[in-house]
């Protein structure tokens, strides 16, 4: 099996370490806090949602951000586990996107 | 630099990504489904809130100025910690890495972003960064550089990569010249960065 | 921490296994089939291994500080008494001359 994508140490073509920081938005916050609530009531382990990020689309792991990174094995993890389901993720978020309206 | 809940960015919803938007579905339906409460979600967001690199600079400042504490300190973590009022119990093991005069630690996850949030709170975006992850390994001298330190050869850098559930805290060495400062003013000397290692603390107020 | 069991005790030379194997890996990738010392026993941990994929993690294994050379992980280093220290569960490591 190939390196993983997120077997990072001692790659070559590193930048600068960009030391800016951002103050954290609502959504990363929940994303947290959320994760964190999941684990703490046993549903997933900080193990599997690794794992799933590690069995992501290896482009799709360089181009999400950390939070995202995290609701996307969150996601993973939930539907494997069968506690939610895409579809339902995607109703309930289409919902939403007509109450915050389009862009 | 803090993220308190008091100060987030409010994004216009139907301009956030994909993912961002996504997890306020997944929010409701685990709460819908009963899986985890509000409860749940505001106990994390407090238990984030009250956990910041003040906590480690706490500690350390101890530890420079009573070497009893600092022997426990070095020991037995977690016990130390429970000492000045810091709960690290929800960490699994816990190490810290003592410098000196010819020894500097630095630490970093490169296959993710471990880091000991139950003392520090949550790590930087740079620690999580790819930059920083690829170089810390094979570049650490380079990494302190671009964060003010430079440091001879006969000085021995040890990388800690925290792959498995041990975390680790730097006890950074106590800059000289400090010796009429007070706890509480050592504390202020004593960085979030320098705890994680790619620099010293600050050499005076 | 507690410190039962394991073959290592600090000071033994070892060689991490070179090992391509699939699953959720906690040994990186730069330290594999490189040579390094054990620096602490860290006791006994649940297998990440297992636990990533809903298992109970059983049984246990030993987790241990390892510590390499720079020199001897990487082509070129700075500091030629610099290391590199990871942790690594037993089942990666192999004696060493």
């Amino acid at each position: 099996m190939a390196r993983g994508h997120h077997d990072v140490g001692g790659l070559p073509g590193a930048g600068p370490i960009e030391t800016t920081e951002h103050a954290l938005s609502d959504w990363e916050i929940l994303a947290d806090a959320v994760n964190q609530a999941l684990g703490a009531r046993g549903i997933k382990r900080t193990d599997e949602m690794r794992r799933a990020r590690e069995e992501m689309d290896s482009d799709t792991y360089r181009d999400l951000n950390y939070y995202e990174r995290w609701i996307a094995s969150m996601e993973a993890i939930l539907i494997e586990k069968k506690i939610l389901t895409k579809e339902e993720i995607d109703r309930k978020l289409a919902a939403f996107e007509a109450k915050w309206g389009q862009p | 630099m803090s993220s308190s809940s008091t100060e987030t960015h409010e994004h216009p919803k139907h301009e956030l990504s994909y993912y961002a938007k996504r997890i306020y579905a997944i929010r409701d339906l685990l709460l819908e489904k009963g899986v985890i409460t509000e409860k749940d979600i505001w106990c994390q967001i407090e238990y984030q809130e009250a956990r910041s690199p003040a906590n480690g600079a706490k500690l350390v400042a101890r530890a420079w100025v009573d070497p009893a504490y600092k022997a426990r300190l070095i020991a037995d973590p977690k016990a130390a910690c429970a000492e000045m009022g810091i709960d690290a119990t929800s960490i699994n093991e816990f190490v810290v890495l003592e410098n000196t005069e010819k020894l500097r630690h630095m630490v970093v996850c490169t296959l993710c972003s471990c880091y000991p949030r139950p003392i520090l709170g949550r790590p930087p975006d740079w620690y999580k960064s790819f930059n920083y992850r690829q170089r810390a390994v094979n570049d650490p001298r380079g990494v302190m550089r671009e964060f003010g330190l430079t440091l001879p050869d006969d000085v021995e850098v040890r990388v800690h990569d925290s792959t498995a559930d041990i975390r680790y805290l730097v006890l950074p060495l106590r800059p000289k010249g400090t010796e009429e400062l007070s706890e509480p003013d050592l504390a202020k000397l004593v960085t979030r960065d320098s705890l994680i290692g790619v620099m010293d603390p600050l050499p005076s107020l | 921490m507690n410190q039962i069991g394991g073959k290592f005790r600090p000071g033994d030379r070892v060689r991490v296994l070179s090992d391509d194997r699939p699953g959720h890996i906690r040994t990186p990738y730069y330290v594999r089939g490189k040579t390094g010392w054990i620096e602490r026993v860290y006791g006994d941990f649940l297998n990440p291994e297992s636990l990533a994929y809903g298992g109970d993690g059983l049984p246990k294994r030993t987790l241990y500080l390892v510590a390499f050379n720079q020199a001897d992980v990487w082509e070129q280093c700075e500091g030629p008494k610099d290391k590199v220290l990871v942790d690594i569960y037993e089942h990666w490591l192999q004696p060493s001359a």
